[in-house]
């Protein structure tokens, strides 16, 4: 079954290498994320990020794992796609990064049901913030 | 007694179109319903935090529960041997397994995530109720499936005895598992009573047979086929001892529960009080779903097939009233939180009050639709498969028969 | 993950002091080893374990009536009813953590206490649950595992704190930390992004912080197996109660003056 689906995804990946160079085929554009780099090879992640992202997901929310390398929180902070304002767009917009591919392949995800899909502002504070969160920030600056 | 004939209903009338077409109708409409709960999410619902099971919940858990009645009648023909009901056996399990059928869809299209069903078949907490249902109801359609093949195929009928007695313990621990659902519940005043699983079994005994009666009583009416006068009294003797029992039962649970301090107020809440609940309960369960039923099937009137259908229906009323007491009743009812205190002010809807619960048009046409569901589903079946005997006249069915 | 490495480069400064000598002893018993359990910084690659168990002890006769300052902090921190939920109803939205002002009915006594997510030992909500969505963690915080949850909303029947919400709509704009969604049910996490950060020496949850931001400090939050944090020396110095104790449920959240 693992093999069957990588065979797929990899027939994908190989089908989208050669349309492109065909031209006439519309094929995705995916927007490069904001580091030189992916935390694995690019190709390792076309057709394995699910794996990573499942498998840290269990790790963070049995085991209380928090580490950034195959977090979602880093994969959103580091693909975002800004849109003509500088606003990171959300997954509703079709130009979001993980649409670009995920519509072209008609694969439906459900990660946004419930995750944010844009990075949460980086004071950690909730964008519609009152006065509590005020004094959680001067409380937790007094703690330091 | 000759042999049975069984044969499929003809099914080219405009009566049979005409009821595929009403069914189609309802189930439709509960459909629609359903996609606008999933669509907008539970807050079109009257359901809230506090009223968390609402309408769908009482349709589906009366349907789950009339399902493993309606087998009854074939048990009483497979397992206690009665030759009359032998005839009755391949509709009462097909009419089993489309009642599970319809409660079970009400069921998971009222979930918050329908969509993550396959979630719910393959992750199991072995200590949850509900997992072992899945489990359980899974279970009663194959083995209600085999016991049919089992009847159904003449090579195979020397094993269907023993399928019938095992299709008989599932279902009596499927009606087990149902009413522990509440039974288990230690938080709620109105559930955590170990009565509950042996009182959902003789309802499922009464609910299972009243829908059977309408189906049997109308089928062969429709089809125009012989039905004999002795059978339809056996089984409306029978209806009458059932609606008697769960009478009992309920009245032992009230009893248990008055008997203790600490159940006073919810049963002061039920029995007495202001709302709803209280009307519901003395009005359709006891009244309408109790007195009136037994009244009709034993005095004079319970001679007539109408009014036999009649005390079906009242039957059927009455236990989707015991129903909605049951499982709203008993979550409008406020939780102990603190016992000896009293609440006199909170943000979440706690406090000394009951929560009112008005259910919408679309859950109720959801829970309605379970029911449309179960009766295609026979109807379909009939037609296309041998169920229903040519002939339930005495003198073809009843070995004793004289005349 | 080796135990020993752990714990010397993982004592926290200030748990050692406080420690004292009576953990000294305890320490001596063998190198590694320690009777009374010190809590250990856990790095974020590292699992959690059962040698903790968070807990609190809310003082209700700190807490002031009229006061929600945890309520409104718990919200913000989770990103609850922030412009988002506006369609449901109030009975319908969402709330980990309540305000609730009682009175006694034999001796008139009033008090008031927040009131959530209890965090028991025995959990009814994690026995009910048919996938096993709800569940609890090594160091006893009660979760949902939204992405198994099938929103059959059996726990909140079976909840006796009614602590849980079922989300009634569609949210958007969910904080990155607190993910939430349609159809699922949810309950207060004991701030769990905040206790993986640091597991020796975690930040307060966002209602702790708020309360004793506010100055009444009726909320201690701590580990209730190391005896030498605060929560647990104010439950060993005074007598304090859990609600519903009669159920026998264990829960980590303590009160006194009830």
């Amino acid at each position: 079954m693992k093999y069957l689906h990588m065979m797929l995804v990899l027939l994908t990946v190989v089908l989208l290498g050669s349309t492109t160079a065909m031209a006439e085929v519309p094929s995705p554009k995916i927007p490069k994320g904001n580091a030189e780099q992916c935390v694995e090879p690019t190709q390792e992640m076309r057709v394995n990020h699910m794996e990573y992202i499942l498998h840290q997901r269990d790790e963070t929310v049995y085991w209380g794992v928090r580490t950034k390398k195959h977090s979602f929180k880093e994969c959103i902070n580091c693909h975002t796609v800004k849109d003509d304002a500088g606003k990171a767009v959300t997954f509703k917009d079709e130009r979001h990064f993980c649409n670009s591919c995920h519509t072209y392949t008609a694969v439906k995800i459900d990660c946004f049901e419930c995750h944010a899909s844009t990075p949460t502002a980086k004071s950690g504070a909730n964008p519609h913030s009152s006065i509590n969160s005020l004094i959680k920030m001067s409380a937790a600056g007094s703690k330091e | 007694m000759k042999k049975v004939n069984y044969l499929e209903i003809e099914g080219r009338s405009g009566g049979f179109l005409a009821l595929l077409g009403v069914l189609g109708v309802i189930l439709l409409a509960g459909l629609v319903g359903m996609y606008h709960m999933e669509h907008n999410g539970h807050y079109v619902t009257g359901m809230d935090n506090q009223i968390v099971w609402g309408m769908p919940h009482v349709f589906a858990v009366f349907l789950i529960v009339a399902a493993s009645g309606a087998l009854n009648v074939a048990s009483i023909g497979t397992v206690f041997g009665k030759a009359m009901y032998k005839p009755l056996g391949r509709l009462s399990s097909l009419l089993a397994i489309a009642l599970l059928a319809g409660g079970l869809m009400v069921l998971v299209l009222d979930l918050g995530r329908p969509d993550r069903l396959v979630v719910a078949m393959t992750y199991y907490n072995f200590k949850s109720i509900f997992a072992w249902n899945i489990i359980l109801y899974n279970g009663f359609f194959a083995i209600v499936v085999v016991y049919l093949w089992m009847m159904m195929q003449q090579s195979m009928n020397k094993y269907y005895k023993a399928a019938g007695f095992f299709a008989f313990f599932w279902r009596l621990i499927l009606t087990t598992g149902t009413g522990s659902i509440f039974g288990f519940l230690v938080a709620r005043q109105a559930y955590d009573a170990a009565i509950m699983a042996p009182m959902f079994i003789i309802m499922s005994f009464a609910f299972g047979l009243a829908i059977f009666l309408l189906v049997l009583m109308l089928g062969y009416r429709w089809t125009e086929r012989p039905l004999g006068d002795e059978m339809v009294r056996k089984l409306k003797n029978l209806l009458g001892v059932f609606v008697a029992a769960v009478m009992y039962f309920v009245l032992v649970y009230h009893l248990t529960n008055l008997y203790a301090t600490e159940h006073h107020g919810v049963e002061k809440f039920i029995l007495a009080g202001e709302s709803e609940h209280t009307t519901i309960f003395w009005f359709m369960q006891i009244l309408v779903g109790g007195v009136a039923p037994l009244a009709i099937l034993y005095s004079k009137l319970g001679a007539s097939r109408m009014w036999i259908g009649i005390a079906s229906i009242l039957v059927i009323l009455g236990g989707l009233a015991q129903m909605y007491v049951i499982i709203i009743g008993g979550q409008a009812y406020p939780l102990d939180i603190f016992p000896g205190m009293e609440i006199i002010n909170s943000s979440f809807a706690d406090g000394n009050s009951y929560h009112a619960y008005t259910p919408s048009l679309a859950e109720t046409l959801l829970g309605i639709s379970g029911f449309a569901v179960a009766l295609l589903i026979v109807t379909l079946g009939v037609r296309v498969l041998r169920f229903m005997p040519d002939s339930l006249s005495d003198k073809d069915v009843d070995p004793h028969h004289k005349g | 993950m080796s135990k020993p490495e752990a714990a010397s480069n993982g004592m926290n400064r200030r748990k050692f002091l406080g420690a004292g000598a009576a953990t000294a002893a305890g320490l001596s018993v063998a190198p590694g080893i320690s009777l009374i359990s010190v809590a250990e910084a856990k790095p974020v690659d590292q699992t959690i374990s059962s040698d903790q168990r968070w807990g609190m002890l809310i003082d209700t006769n700190k807490c002031a009536k009229g006061c929600s300052a945890c309520v409104d902090a718990c919200n913000d921190e989770n990103g609850l009813n922030t412009g988002d939920e506006q369609r449901s109803r109030q009975e319908q939205k969402a709330q980990w953590i309540r305000k609730v002002d009682l009175r006694d009915k034999l001796t008139g006594h009033e008090v008031s206490l927040p009131l959530m997510c209890q965090h028991c030992e025995n959990p009814p909500c994690v026995d009910v649950c048919p996938t096993g969505a709800s569940f609890k963690r090594e160091d006893n915080v009660v979760l949902v595992d939204k992405h198994i949850c099938i929103g059959c909303r059996y726990c909140m029947m079976a909840c006796p704190y009614k602590a849980r919400s079922f989300i009634h709509e569609e949210l958007t704009n969910q904080l990155e930390y607190s993910p939430r969604g349609k159809g699922t049910v949810e309950s207060c996490t004991l701030c769990v992004h905040r206790i993986d950060e640091d597991t020796a020496n975690p930040r307060d949850p966002a209602c702790a912080e708020a309360c004793n931001a506010e100055g009444h400090k009726a909320m201690i939050f701590g580990d209730l197996k190391d005896a030498n944090s605060d929560v647990s020396k104010a439950l060993k110095q005074h007598s304090s109660k859990a609600i519903r104790e009669d159920l026998g449920l264990n829960p980590g959240i303590r009160y006194r003056g009830i």
